[in-house]
């Protein structure tokens, strides 16, 4: 698969392998950049894009693997290895002295000096100035880091690269946090820069960027190599075709939803990033009892901002309501109080409190009601019984982790009891954002499940999740997030991996095959015995500008449409689910079942052998 | 995790280990001086626990330390950095003072006023600390630090003032002896009293001899309180609960900056405790010009570290502080070493204190080390035995 070792090429990395404790990042990756090119690296999260590069840049050692370098194998066992041959690495989170100036700043580490001490800036500026000049980079040198654009500070890092000769240019995630307008303009940069002969790897998921920048691109699927084609001839779909793939997919096992009432409604909602900048644009989203809606989206999207604002932790403009109330603009305790409940993503930082013992993490929120806190005192008989019939019913273990720290336990653990707490607050709304990050497959399973338990019981529940495969199997609805709106909804089982891939990188659909989703939602409507009235507005959304106008009779089911001419809507999921698919889908599962039981035989087999070994 | 490492990692025990390497590191500070080391630490201990009024001494030496030392624990465990105790004890000396030396009231009544007025002034100040953590982001080091100069120029301040200075002296007037918290201060002067202890040489010695106060009692209920408070209530939950992890707290719907506001406030209102049992319990019942920090505050830091934090080992951690202190100048006394030895071995504590996070780590690297060691040899058994068998 490798190309030849050549001169021709600027970057070749062969047999890559990289792994983490008994974790493997990258196993047997290739990569070959020809010189003058720009080559980007496709994947998804936690592919291995960012591993790869950092291998490159000498922030890693490969476990195995031969890098070389204009045909020539070298060892880059640091950064300063990497910049000695000519590699430059601009890192998604910029590393930059915020209270330097921009020439500073590039010059920090390399400063032309006068004399043994001297340092002479006025130098320095001008050779700051030249390479500006020469690649059209808009900067000025004179400014503070911290008043000048995050657009220009990245410009300053690319400086900072070709100041100190670097041929070979590595982009991580370079267009993440810019507008449109400056990633136009970074497009630009980086063709003035091939044309001067250098070379340009991107790190990107956004397919709709690869197409406008890059000549080829590699794709990496679960640190795995899987391809490099050139752009050109390749279309949006093919390339997510290949970043998604079509791995095992853990079909969940559930009934059709019956969804009831609007439990939670976003109207144009927006919230700013850290950065100031808009990350959430005109958001509207309902969610009803008794459904799961989920969130697909890369992240970076306004998923986090998101969060952050239905969960109070940010201001935000626009309206939230539950269950009719407006609750945005509080204070985290007023949604709680309201009937919310969060999965946070990150369990460590905003689920649990490590340095607890389990027991009392099990009461966060619980820990101020009457029952659990009698006249401002904890009630440990109460908080302990409590805790050992959640550590039971959720399966945590080990069993007596009750009195111990929750730093302690296994993460799978740590989720179920943030789970298990979170339900216990009998909410009308459970958020669950990236349930099962870091899960092995069994847990993942369980989580799912629980989801599924909690929509029928009548929540609501919002579900954000960068795993493509957790979104379309457990949500009744799917809603994909770009750029901070709202792109499209899909009802369950009217899309596939493909296109979900595409919408989800900005891509856009075509009629026809809208016209292939409404047919397959429509079909869902009439399999579903309790279609809701509301599902005749299906077809007025063939024109967008139609929909809008209808609105107010379509009101409730369907999501307000974008003015955007690409943005189209799917009539919104009810009661029926695809009847006949379910035959399909339970020979499925019994293959899986047999070659779970296989793979099972397979792993005693293996445990046998080792023993026998130690 | 091993047994020894449990024992290892037992904050008492890290302690102990702390407090003998210190003595160790005195002792080989003083044989380079010239000093005989066994002898010197022999004396130092003697004059810290010799004679019953030695022990009294440090008692009541210890107390404000304590106090100051609960304080700063407590806010430790909220996850605050009181460095502010300093700035909160002065202001709750200099109230004290000024409200009790205006006073005339039956005993108990007067003694609430200044008490209650010396924890609400430090409870403010120390909440001011707070609520501009609370609000604008400023780190409570530096604006306690700030703080603590503005109280030591308040302080002088007050005392040059015409209404409060004692003319003749560099302080103000004492707090009239209707505040005094001291055990029996009256009674022991007449002449019942002194024929009474005159029976009891232990008594003669140190109620006789010494301000013998009702602060170290006082010190012992408010640590069992705020222990109480922290892992019993309501309050405590939150409060602990946003200092392990702000994120987790915010997200549970804890008011957080409420919660590092009361924090404060709880800390300051300990130091200004300190601050009242000092004033009314130690002569000289004043407050003097000061040209420089008398350090409780700052010796309530050490305290709090030497105790990991524990309020109740902020009152064992305070005795040996307070004990030391006393004791070194013994120390100058009969050896002739010089009393800074006593600051080395504070600070030689208070060091491997803080490194004592590593013995636990030690401790498990060498299990580790042995455990391979020995699997190895065991794999080189193996492989002897059965050589093909290994694959």
């Amino acid at each position: 698969m490798a190309a030849e070792v050549s001169s021709k090429y600027a970057v070749q990395m062969h047999g890559i392998t990289k792994r983490f404790g008994s974790f493997y990042a990258l196993t047997d990756v290739n990569l070959d950049v020809e010189r003058g090119t720009i080559h980007s690296i496709l994947g998804e999260n936690g592919a291995g894009k960012s591993t790869l590069m950092n291998v490159l840049y000498g922030l890693y050692q490969a476990d195995e693997g031969d890098i070389y370098i204009n045909g020539k194998k070298v060892n880059i066992k640091n950064p300063t290895a990497a910049i000695e041959n000519g590699i430059g690495m601009v890192h998604q989170h910029f590393m930059l002295v915020e209270n330097f100036t921009v020439t500073q700043n590039i010059v920090l580490g390399s400063e032309p000096t006068r004399g043994p001490i001297g340092l002479n800036m006025r130098k320095a500026r001008q050779n700051v100035l030249d390479i500006v000049k020469k690649y059209g980079l808009d900067v000025e040198p004179d400014k503070l880091i911290r008043d000048i654009s995050v657009g220009m500070q990245q410009r300053v890092e690319i400086l900072k690269a070709l100041y100190r000769g670097a041929e070979i240019l590595i982009l991580d995630e370079p267009t993440a946090v810019l507008t449109e307008q400056e990633i136009d303009e970074l497009l630009g940069i980086m063709k003035n820069l091939v044309n001067d002969g250098k070379t340009i790897i991107i790190i990107t998921h956004k397919l709709k960027e690869i197409q406008a920048s890059s000549d080829t691109c590699t794709i990496i699927r679960r640190g795995k190599y899987i391809g490099t084609v050139p752009v050109k001839g390749v279309s949006e779909d093919d390339l997510a075709t290949m970043m998604v793939g079509r791995a095992v997919q853990l079909v969940v096992d559930k009934p059709p939803a019956s969804p009831g009432d609007v439990v939670l409604d976003i109207q144009n909602l927006y919230v700013k990033n850290e950065q100031g900048i808009d990350a959430v644009k005109d958001l509207n989203l309902q969610v009803r009892a008794g459904e799961i809606v989920g969130i697909a989206g890369i992240d970076g999207n306004g998923q986090q901002e998101l969060m952050e604002a239905v969960n109070n932790l940010k201001k935000c403009k626009g309206r939230i309501l539950l269950c009719g109330e407006e609750i945005q603009n509080k204070n985290p305790k007023y949604g709680i109080d309201h009937g919310m409940a969060t999965i946070p993503a990150d369990r460590h930082k905003d689920g649990l409190v490590l340095g607890f013992s389990v027991y009392e993490n099990t009461i966060m929120e619980k820990y101020r009601t009457e029952e659990f806190s009698p006249g401002g005192r904890i009630n440990r008989k109460k908080m302990r019984s409590f805790a050992e019939e959640l550590i039971k019913a959720y399966d945590v273990r080990p069993e007596d982790c009750g009195p111990k720290l929750a730093g302690g336990l296994s993460g799978g653990n740590q989720q179920k009891i943030i789970i298990g707490r979170e339900i216990a607050q009998e909410p009308k709304l459970l958020i669950a954002i990236q349930p099962t990050r870091g899960l092995d497959v069994g847990a993942i399973e369980n989580v799912h499940k629980m989801l599924i338990r909690e929509r029928d019981k009548g929540v609501a529940v919002l579900l954000i999740s960068f795993e493509l495969d957790e979104v379309m199997n457990v949500s009744d609805r799917i809603a994909v997030i770009y750029d901070g709106h709202i792109q499209q909804i899909f009802p369950h089982g009217t899309v596939d991996n493909r296109t979900l891939g595409r919408v989800m990188a900005g891509g856009s659909l075509e009629e026809a095959e809208l016209e292939q989703i409404r047919k397959a939602g429509d079909a869902n409507t009439a399999a579903g015995a309790e279609a809701e009235p509301e599902t005749s507005a299906g077809p007025a959304a063939e024109e967008p500008a139609e929909a809008e106008a209808e609105e107010p009779v379509a009101s409730a089911a369907e999501e307000p449409t974008e003015p955007e001419p690409e943005t189209s809507t799917v009539p919104a999921a009810d009661g029926g689910v695809e009847l006949q698919n379910t035959e399909q889908m339970k020979e499925t599962l019994a293959q899986m079942q047999k070659s779970l039981a296989e793979l099972q035989k397979q792993i005693e087999n293996m445990q046998k052998a080792l023993a026998g070994m130690q | 995790m091993s047994l020894r490492k449990r024992f290892f990692s037992n904050p008492f025990v890290l302690t102990i280990i702390a407090i003998v390497l210190g003595f160790c590191v005195a002792g080989l500070i003083l044989l380079a001086a010239g000093y005989p080391p066994v002898e010197s630490i022999r004396t130092l201990v003697q004059s810290m626990i010799g004679r019953p009024k030695d022990i009294s001494s440090v008692i009541i030496r210890s107390t404000p330390i304590i106090f100051t030392g609960l304080g700063v624990a407590f806010a430790i465990k909220t996850g605050l950095f009181n460095i502010g105790a300093e700035g909160q004890y002065v202001m709750g000396c200099v109230v004290a003072t000024m409200v009790g030396s205006m006073l005339d009231f039956p005993k108990p009544v007067a003694i609430l006023m200044v008490v209650i007025s010396a924890m609400l002034i430090s409870a403010l100040y120390a909440g001011f600390v707070g609520l501009l953590k609370a609000q604008l982001g400023i780190h409570e080091v530096i604006s306690g630090i700030m703080l603590n100069w503005i109280s030591l120029y308040f302080s002088n301040w007050i005392c040059g003032l015409d209404f409060f200075h004692k003319p003749g002296t560099i302080g103000m007037y004492p707090v009239n002896p209707c505040t005094y918290t001291m055990i029996l201060p009256a009674w022991k002067r007449t002449e019942a009293g002194e024929a009474f202890m005159e029976q009891y040489p232990v008594l003669k010695e140190t109620l006789g001899r010494t301000d013998v106060n009702a602060g170290f009692l006082v010190a012992v209920i408010a640590a069992l309180i705020i222990t109480h408070l922290l892992n019993r209530t309501r309050k405590g939950y939150e409060l602990r609960a946003v200092g392990q992890n702000i994120h987790a707290a915010r997200f549970a719907g804890i008011n957080v900056n409420r919660s590092i506001v009361h924090a404060m406030m709880i800390s300051g209102a300990l130091c200004g405790l300190g601050a009242a049992f000092y004033v009314t319990g130690q002569s000289p019942h004043t407050v003097s010009t000061l040209s420089a920090f008398e350090n409780v505050g700052f010796n309530g830091l050490s305290v709090a570290f030497i105790a990991f934090s524990s309020p109740i080992g902020c009152l064992f951690a305070g005795l040996l502080f307070g004990g030391l202190l006393y004791g070194g100048a013994g120390l100058q006394s009969k050896v002739g070493a010089p009393t800074e030895i006593i600051n080395i071995v504070i600070g030689v504590i208070v060091f491997f204190c803080a490194l004592s996070y590593l013995i636990p780590r030690f401790v498990d690297r060498r299990d580790a080390a042995r455990l391979s060691k020995k699997r190895k040899k065991q794999m080189q058994k193996e492989m002897k035995k059965g050589g093909s068998n290994v694959n």
